[in-house]
């Protein structure tokens, strides 16, 4: 771990297309842990990623109960797909998570692209998935520093040391 | 583990050159450290490296959040004050292990 590289990475550009709190949450440590590491870092969301980054719906992710194997109970029995479609349930486990992250130090949304922003980390949000979800700059959180192409996006993400990563 | 001369001392570091015994720890390692970080002391890096020493010897895992919510400096701050690597540079200087938390 302690080896010097010959290539150390200089840049990630990390795309997020997804948007359940895992998903949300897996991209923000890792361009948070870029930035940490001093690494240019650059996050963009697409399709329902969108999600994490619309104020309206940024603070009400939630995890996918139904169709989800690695899904358990607490204590770790299976957790039938059949309850997930109980009213409730969703959001009770949604709770769940959020307050075992809370306890491990892991921020909110909003707090987390502050800390990323913060440290000289770049938020983008896709042009053609804001245009099918009638999204404008305005509807979306104020660390999202503009709305781009997938051309801008790998003009962005080149150089030497430079690596895309989808979530 | 190696034993290394800092500001005259004979301390233990590890291979990343983390302080093996914060008990070690002097101002003038810190100083001599953060020379090789280059960057130069000032109060504010000391409230700092003692806010994070105090939790350190506390027991509890360093994050940046931690450190921005402590009153003494907010994280943007905090990447100024050590750029590039705000806990892992703190941390070093401050005479404590690598960090071991992912935030």
């Amino acid at each position: 771990m302690a080896n010097k590289q010959d290539h150390p990475l200089k840049k990630v550009f990390i795309i997020c297309s997804k948007g359940t709190i895992e998903d949300v949450y897996a991209a923000l440590v890792m361009t948070n842990g870029a930035v940490m590491e001093g690494i240019e870092a650059k996050l963009f969301f697409t399709f329902f990623g969108l999600d994490a980054i619309t104020k309206k719906q940024m603070k009400k992710l939630k995890t996918g109960v139904v169709g989800n194997p690695a899904m358990r109970m607490p204590g770790g029995l299976p957790f039938p797909t059949i309850m997930g479609v109980i009213p409730g349930v969703e959001a009770g486990v949604s709770a769940m998570m959020k307050s075992q992250m809370d306890a491990l130090d892991i921020p909110r949304v909003d707090e987390f692209l502050d800390m990323i922003t913060a440290g000289g980390g770049e938020i983008y949000a896709c042009k053609l998935a804001a245009d099918m979800f009638k999204l404008k700059q305005e509807d979306l959180s104020e660390h999202v520093k503009a709305i781009i192409t997938v051309g801008d996006l790998y003009e962005m993400a080149g150089g030497e040391g430079s690596q895309i990563i989808f979530v | 583990m190696a034993t290394k001369t800092i500001a005259g001392v004979a301390v233990e570091v590890t291979e990343e050159g983390y302080l093996v015994n914060p008990s070690e720890w002097t101002k003038e390692i810190a100083a001599e450290i953060a020379k090789e970080e280059e960057i130069e002391l000032s109060d504010k890096h000391f409230e700092v490296i003692n806010f994070i020493r105090d939790r350190n010897a506390q027991g509890i895992t360093l994050t940046i959040r931690a450190v921005g919510k402590s009153g003494i400096v907010d994280i943007k701050g905090l990447y100024e004050l050590f750029p590039g690597g705000p806990l892992k540079k703190s941390s070093r200087i401050a005479g404590i292990p690598k960090p071991a938390s992912c935030v």
